[in-house]
């Protein structure tokens, strides 16, 4: 019986619990703490938690038990190998298990570890299978037994769902610690080759080592600074898109726009949100560049075909629905009281808009600001195909430059070795910036936060 | 349903039946039966039609005429006569939803902002009817002033709740006579002793009777000739009721008053005309002391007793 069958039964064995943990309150006759639905959510509990707990920890323990009852078997010479050599025995007993190809002809202890192997295995399944399958029995009975008119189900059924929730929202929470804690950990061997100061005020970023001591240009420098102001660059040309344009579209479909023009427009906008940046990314590269180019040239400017400029501008159009979902959404929430109170003091609507709507909604509006910021700031297609690769120190947005996120890319893509200061620098870089943009999300979250207290 | 078919049969059995003189007699009793009904009915409601009492005032500064007003197909109010005079408190009282709140938005045109009202017949303030096309809205608003049931004072500072309509209007020069205007609008709304010293803290943090008067204060910095209050103690405890009906009292001699309000001891204390309506009707209207001494309709008199609303 394979583990999944019990786990099937098991989900059976827990609905039927429910259903008699909720018949039960029926046959008492007389008054009883809770809803009968939370005797029966009791037994489902009891009968789920501590047999998938069982489950759990055998998938745990069972590979390392497997490993040893088989190696323990094999003959003593072959024990004395050193571990990374038992190690690839081992594999080599699994790959035959498992149909795989095997180094060279199996030997014969090979050939019967390789059959205890798929004996134990199919003990420990039914060892399981069956575990569950009692352990979920038992603890449904004996929760069973327990439920009586003074059982305080709804409790206990409140706590364990306070707890489930608990654990889901520490997933979240535990994955950016993981991120994070791996990113710090490759950025510390890079700042081990680089020192720090050299990497954050570093103007110029060429990220080649030499492979051979006397090879040409190999020096490698590694200042992050061109590749800040890039991002800067092009983060802000997209902001000073996204802000206005997705600041009055919010203040037209809140406050302007009847039902019928906003059901259709608020999606539509937010389609935006919804494009794959590669498609923006040839947006930039193949329109908007080339006709930046030739809007350039009928002035007697030289546009470069790729610029901060065309990126800049189709990243703005990308996030302006954050701006202006987010807008109008705070502006919508200002209360109807407040506009009436403008209003009958004889304001006209574009004055109530500005004096009062914007002040009350302004906390929520930089929120919107600041997650597209961070959002702006965290792309990467759209800059790799339409604003270069080239690290150009320049605050000139018709010339080429490259940012954070894209020389990240290019340092990891291909074969690296992965002790390199090359390779490693992209780490030191996404830790540089997963720094700033959780300081910009952090502050984005408590702006949004004090403006929720304003109306309580 | 074998037995309804049954019936059926049977009907139909007795109908062949009857005679001709029989059947003729029948109908006509019933059409007279039906013509007496109907012309009660219309007494009745040609009674309820015209509006007891003397809906003008001596000296009216607005005066609405056959008013109606639709919520899309929703009659809300129907040819409404009335006058609102200088110097005067009139308060209107009625069940939920006979359309109150819809009357008194009309004085003022908020009901602009609602996307499905339609207001007919005209509403005159000084000579010019507030519905034409030339009327301006901001003129309007800024000579009729409202105060809302709930305390709307914005998330600014007290001075700022209070300068805002002067600074909209340009009342104000400079620093020092917008200082002034907020002053004595503080001052007349009674509020200026409790707030003199924190004029630069938010209006939100003020107390609910506060904030009410400070609404009152934003209205009248506008310098309005009409004040409309829309039920404005309901959000109130007694003390903070008692402390808004002193004022109204005092606001009296400069503005006049539409009050909407459900409690009768209210309409009593503070106006010197009530308004009833009933199902978007302007009932009866006259002397307070009359309106609760002696009104004229039924509907009054049992609405003012409680028995219904
Ligand atoms: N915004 C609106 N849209 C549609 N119908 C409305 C609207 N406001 C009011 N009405 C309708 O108009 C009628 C009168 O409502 P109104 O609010 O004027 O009553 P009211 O006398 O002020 O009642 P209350 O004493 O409960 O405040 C009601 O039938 C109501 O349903
Ligand atoms: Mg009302």
């Amino acid at each position: 019986m394979p583990p999944y069958t019990a786990l099937i039964i098991l989900l059976a064995l827990t609905v039927l619990g429910y259903w008699l943990g909720r018949r039960r309150p029926a046959a008492f006759g007389r008054k009883y703490h809770s809803l009968p639905g939370y005797y029966g959510s009791y037994v489902a509990i009891w009968c789920v938690f501590p047999a998938l707990a069982l489950y759990c920890l055998w998938q745990l323990v069972e590979p390392g038990f497997i490993r040893s009852q088989v190696l323990a078997t094999l003959p003593a010479e072959l024990l004395e190998l050193p571990e990374a050599e038992l190690g690839l025995i081992y594999n080599d007993i699994r790959n035959l298990v498992e149909g795989n190809i095997v180094s060279g002809a199996p030997g014969e202890e090979i050939i019967a570890a390789a059959s205890r192997y798929t004996a134990l295995q199919r003990m420990s399944n039914l060892g399981i299978a069956l575990a569950v399958l009692v352990a979920g029995l038992a603890s449904s009975g004996w929760a069973l037994r327990r439920v009586k008119p003074t059982l305080r189900a709804r409790n206990k059924v409140e706590r364990t769902l306070r707890m489930l929730l608990m654990a889901a929202s520490t997933v979240a929470i535990f994955t950016t610690i993981g991120i994070f804690l791996s990113v710090l950990f490759e950025a510390i061997q890079f700042f081990q080759l680089v020192s720090p100061l050299e990497f954050l005020f570093g103007l110029s970023w060429s990220p080649q080592t030499a492979i051979r001591p006397d090879q040409v240009g190999s020096s490698g420098a590694f200042g992050a600074v061109p590749l800040f102001t890039g991002t800067l660059l092009i983060s802000g040309l997209a902001l000073l898109v996204a802000v206005p344009v997705g600041l009055l579209s919010a203040i037209y479909l809140s406050e302007y726009a009847n039902a019928r023009i906003r059901a259709i427009a608020k999606p539509m906008l937010e389609v935006l949100a919804g494009i794959p940046t590669v498609v923006y990314g040839y947006f930039a590269a193949l329109t908007v560049g080339p006709l930046l180019r030739q809007f350039g040239e009928a002035f007697g400017l030289g546009v470069s075909s790729e610029s901060a400029l065309g990126a800049g501008l189709v990243m703005g159009i990308m996030i302006i629905p954050f701006v202006s979902s987010l807008s109008d959404d705070v502006i919508n929430a200002v209360p109807q009281d407040l506009r009436d109170g403008s209003l009958a003091l004889g304001a006209t609507q574009s004055e109530t808009i500005r004096q009062v709507l914007i002040p009350a909604a302004l906390p929520g509006i930089v929120g919107g600001i600041l997650l597209a910021a961070s959002r702006a700031i965290g792309e990467t297609m759209i800059v790799v195909m339409a604003a270069g690769l080239a690290a150009n120190l320049t605050a000139n947005p018709l010339e080429a430059v490259t940012t954070v996120t894209v020389q990240m890319v290019t340092l990891l893509i291909g074969d690296q070795e992965f002790d390199s200061a090359k390779t490693l620098a992209a780490f030191a870089l996404g830790l540089l910036l997963f720094v700033t943009t959780l300081a910009l999300n952090v502050v984005a979250l408590r702006v949004v936060r004090r403006y929720r207290e304003q109306y309580e | 349903m074998k037995s309804m078919d049954n019936g059926g049969l049977v009907f139909d059995g007795g109908g062949l039946n009857v005679t001709e003189g029989a059947k003729r007699a029948a109908g006509a009793l019933i059409g007279n039966l039906r013509a007496y009904e109907s012309s009660r009915l219309s007494n009745v409601i040609e009674e309820a039609h015209h509006t007891a009492g003397d809906y003008t005032a001596v000296n009216a500064i607005m005066r609405a005429r056959n008013v109606d007003v639709f919520y899309g197909d929703n009659h809300a109010i129907k040819s409404v006569n009335l006058d609102v005079g200088a110097n005067e408190v009139i308060s209107l009282i009625g069940p939920s939803g006979c359309g109150k709140s819809t009357f008194i938005r009309c004085l003022n045109r908020m009901n602009d902002t609602i996307e499905s009202a339609r207001v007919e017949g005209e509403i005159v303030l000084d000579g010019e009817n507030i519905y034409s096309r030339e009327a301006d809205v901001v003129l309007l608003r800024a000579r009729v002033g409202m105060v809302f049931q709930k305390p709307n004072p914005f998330p600014k500072s007290v001075y700022d709740n209070v300068a805002y309509g002067p600074r909209i209007h340009g009342l104000a020069p400079d620093r020092q006579a917008l200082d002034q205007i907020v002053q004595s609008s503080l001052e007349r709304a009674g509020l200026w002793a409790e707030v003199k010293d924190r004029l630069h803290y938010p209006g939100t943090g003020l107390s609910g009777g506060q904030q009410q008067r400070l609404c009152i204060a934003r209205a009248i910095a506008v310098g309005p000739e009409v004040i409309l209050m829309d039920e404005p103690c309901s959000a109130l405890d007694p003390i903070a009721t008692a402390h808004i009906e002193d004022l109204i009292d005092e606001l009296k001699k400069n503005f006049a008053i539409v009050i909407v309000t459900h409690s009768m001891q209210q309409a009593r204390r503070v106006s010197q005309r009530t308004a009833y309506f009933h199902l978007g009707r302007l009932i009866e209207v006259g002397a307070t002391s009359q309106v609760f001494s002696e009104p004229r309709r039924k509907l009054t008199e049992d609405y003012i007793t409680g028995r219904f609303g």
